[in-house]
């Protein structure tokens, strides 16, 4: 029974848990940083809705940067997390960076579309209409096609063997593009106005302003973490549904051998057995 | 001398589904081996591990003196695979398939018209697109294919499927040639009594395990004295 | 790895010689569309011939999504993945083979395209030499970024409806500066003939980084592990 022992211990180690292995969709690490990020965001509307003073040119309109300007900020973290993710996925193998790549895109797309909206509710007052091909607003537009493009593939991958290295590729040519995407945008527009961001301009903003800015970018980035962690967790623990049953799984498997050998051959259902009774010694004597 | 193939307690997941789940098995060089059992049972499997298209998930499994837990790829030129699909471009003739994997697999051109008479394509039918053959005749394309290799190790999957009483007689013969010129052959059939009479031994897989070898019906001379070296 | 790169081309050149896809059908297709954004833009031959550097790419860009579909539905066969594996093909020599066979039906479509906007749009044509270069660049970085995501979607579920989605943000910037380049060229936008080289560049840039990522990621690609 020896050899048959060696061969299941082997196999489930991979699936066992490790040291750190998330065992629930929370820990008290994520737990408090859940508490912070939802007492912070509170807090930085408050300022920014309430407290901080209206902008000299876009009167009450210029609060909406204040979810705008970090959104897009960690949206671009989240693809750059993602990017790095896919790299280490090809680098190390390893599954960790396969959930947290996937997981970071998925939050980047919510951030990059709360960005566009707020920019496009921000744009109607402002510029007087809702969409304009700027750069930025170009980039971002083709930065969330390209990643709902990227999980889709996730998707539809789901379950088979090979996703974290098709998706690290996926992950990896995509963002590959983001430079030239950049690149070419802002050429493409050369013709229209400079950076949006400039209209907020360095010396209107100060004081609760600047305080409340960096107040729900704060929250904002423990958001992400917040989320990233329950995302990754949640995936983890999909993954670990399935192999959980591995070595049964192997098991099941030889008893389908089992079930019909002992009709012909009492003790057939294990491979050591099996050997002893060949015929042929010579190739099948073992050890 | 080393054994051709060599798996201990190999297992091989498909998906999450370990359709080897500790395989035992040992192939002497110039052997060939029939591999039988039910459907599922984890034959094709068995050959593709060896092929090293499939990675090991535990165990050892050597093949042709390849470990295929760390170098798989040098084993994939030295073995030729049938497998269940034949593996062939439906839009080109047989001729302009047969070609394309000689020239892919490095081998000349001049091989391409001998192989296809081996396996009686030649004249009207070398020139039909794939995708017009019927299945037989498809089967004996791939053949064709399998035989401008040059391989060490033959890896059938039902050789004999599809084949009338002629194409199964040539798959005999080709087998028994090469075995005789020094090649090694595993073949995984239903076809028992046709292929336990080509076969040294007759391996029977169940479960995902090889779970009885006997002796098979091949005249074989020298067959105690290979076998016992092994 | 180039011979390789040879063996697979010509491959894909003979399966389009015996079966005339990309002739009965891509070539066709790719008229169709041309006349179709007529009726759309309909009786307003300024709007027509100010647009048709874009709506030549556009056309371009549709063709290219279905001639990727169809060189890698010819590799999906029962069998020939594993055979392929086999075969001891350099993985990148197959990517910069299927990439080729795509260039050479892409440039194909383009002389036809354009020859048909020449006839159906009544195009005027400036710089024939800046039209080739960008028409080039662009080709070579459609063909290699439509191979590698053709690759990418082998054997996936749903790969007819994920391959336009992927693949065609990712060429976005190809469409950007290659209509740019053929507005200098056709004299119908306000882009100059200076900034038109600038772009041939960026689409030159485009083709070396989906050519480069094509060939490490090809390796990756093909296997099952």
């Amino acid at each position: 029974m020896t050899s048959i022992d060696t061969g299941l211990a082997e196999a489930p180690s991979a699936v066992e848990p490790t040291r750190d292995a998330p065992v629930g969709t929370s820990s008290t690490a994520s737990r408090i940083l859940g508490v912070v990020t939802l007492v912070l965001t509170a807090v930085g509307l408050t300022y920014s809705l309430v407290i901080s003073p209206p902008d000299a040119n876009q009167s009450n309109a210029a609060r909406l940067l204040y979810i705008h300007v970090p959104s897009a900020i960690i949206a671009y973290v989240a693809f750059g997390v993602t990017a790095i993710a896919s790299v280490m996925v090809l680098w190390r193998k390893t599954e960790v960076w396969d959930l947290i790549a996937g997981a970071s895109a998925e939050i980047g797309i919510v951030f990059t579309s709360l960005c566009l909206i707020t920019g496009m509710l921000w744009g109607r007052p402002i510029w007087g209409i809702y969409w304009t091909w700027d750069a930025r607003l170009t980039t971002t537009a083709l930065l969330l096609v390209l990643f709902v493009g990227y999980v889709a593939l996730r998707r539809a991958l789901a379950g088979t063997a090979n996703r974290a290295k098709w998706c690290a590729i996926a992950g990896i040519i995509a963002a590959i593009d983001v430079p030239i995407v950049h690149q070419s945008t802002n050429w493409w527009v050369t013709l229209h106005q400079g950076q949006t961001v400039r209209l907020l301009g360095e010396s209107e903003i100060g004081g609760t302003m600047l305080f409340s800015l960096l107040l729900m970018m704060v929250a904002g980035l423990c958001g992400y973490v917040w989320l990233l962690l329950i995302r990754f967790r949640v995936g983890y623990l999909a993954e670990r549904v399935d192999e959980s049953a591995f070595d049964e799984a192997i098991a099941q498997r030889r008893a389908e051998a089992a079930a019909q050998k002992r009709t012909a051959h009492r003790t057939a259902p294990t491979a050591p057995v099996a050997q002893k009774m060949a015929t042929h010694t010579a190739s099948t004597e073992v050890d | 001398m080393p054994n051709v193939v060599h798996l201990r307690d190999a297992v091989c997941v498909l998906g999450r589904f370990p359709a080897l789940a500790g395989a035992t098995l040992d192939v002497d060089a110039g052997e060939i081996v029939l591999l039988q059992g039910p459907n599922g049972a984890g034959k094709s499997t068995l050959l593709r591990l060896c092929a090293g298209l499939l990675p090991l998930q535990s165990g050892e499994a050597e093949v042709l003196g390849c470990d295929l837990a760390t170098d798989a790829r040098s084993v994939r030129r030295r073995v030729a695979l049938l497998g269940h699909g034949v593996g062939l471009y439906e839009e080109l003739t047989v001729t302009d398939n047969v070609a394309f994997w000689a020239a892919a697999g490095k081998h000349g051109a001049d091989e391409v018209d001998a192989a296809i008479t081996r396996v009686g394509l030649a004249g009207r039918l070398a020139d039909v697109e794939v995708a017009r053959l019927s299945a037989g005749q498809r089967r004996r394309a791939a053949l064709a294919v399998l035989l401008t290799r040059h391989a060490e190790l033959w890896l059938l999957d039902e050789p004999h499927a599809g084949l009338d009483a002629q194409g199964r007689d040539l798959v005999d013969h080709l087998v028994s040639t090469a075995a005789e010129a020094g090649v090694t052959v595993v073949i995984a059939s239903h076809d028992l009594d046709r292929s336990t009479a080509l076969a040294d031994r007759v391996a029977t897989i169940d479960g995902g395990v090889v779970s009885a070898v006997v002796d098979g019906a091949r005249p074989r001379p020298d067959a105690a004295e290979l076998t016992s070296a092994g | 790895m180039l011979v390789d790169a040879w063996v697979i081309a010509a491959k894909d050149l003979r399966i389009e010689w015996r079966s005339r896809v990309a002739f009965n059908q891509l070539a066709p297709f790719a008229l169709v569309v041309l006349v179709l954004f007529a009726f759309a833009l309909d009786s307003q031959q300024t709007v027509l011939a100010e647009a048709t550097p874009g709506l030549l790419w556009i056309t371009i860009l549709l063709a290219l999504v279905l001639c990727v579909q169809r060189t890698f539905v010819t590799e999906g066969a029962p069998g020939l993945a594993d055979q392929l594996r086999l075969s001891g093909l350099d993985p990148a020599g197959i990517f910069l083979g299927k990439a080729l066979g795509v260039f050479v039906q892409l440039v194909a479509l383009e002389i036809l395209t354009v020859a048909g906007a020449a006839i159906l749009y009544s195009t005027h044509f400036g710089s024939i030499g800046l039209m080739i270069c960008a028409a080039l660049a662009a080709s070579v970085g459609l063909a290699a970024s439509g191979s590698l995501y053709g690759a990418l979607l082998l054997g996936v579920r749903g790969r007819e409806t994920l391959l336009p989605l992927l693949l065609l943000p990712v060429v976005a910037p190809v469409l950007i500066g290659a209509t740019s380049a053929f507005q200098a060229a056709l004299g119908t936008g306000d882009v100059t003939l200076d900034q038109a080289w600038r772009w041939v560049g960026l689409l030159a840039a485009f083709a070396v980084a989906y050519l480069l990522a094509g060939l490490f990621a090809f390796g990756p690609l093909l296997e099952d592990t």
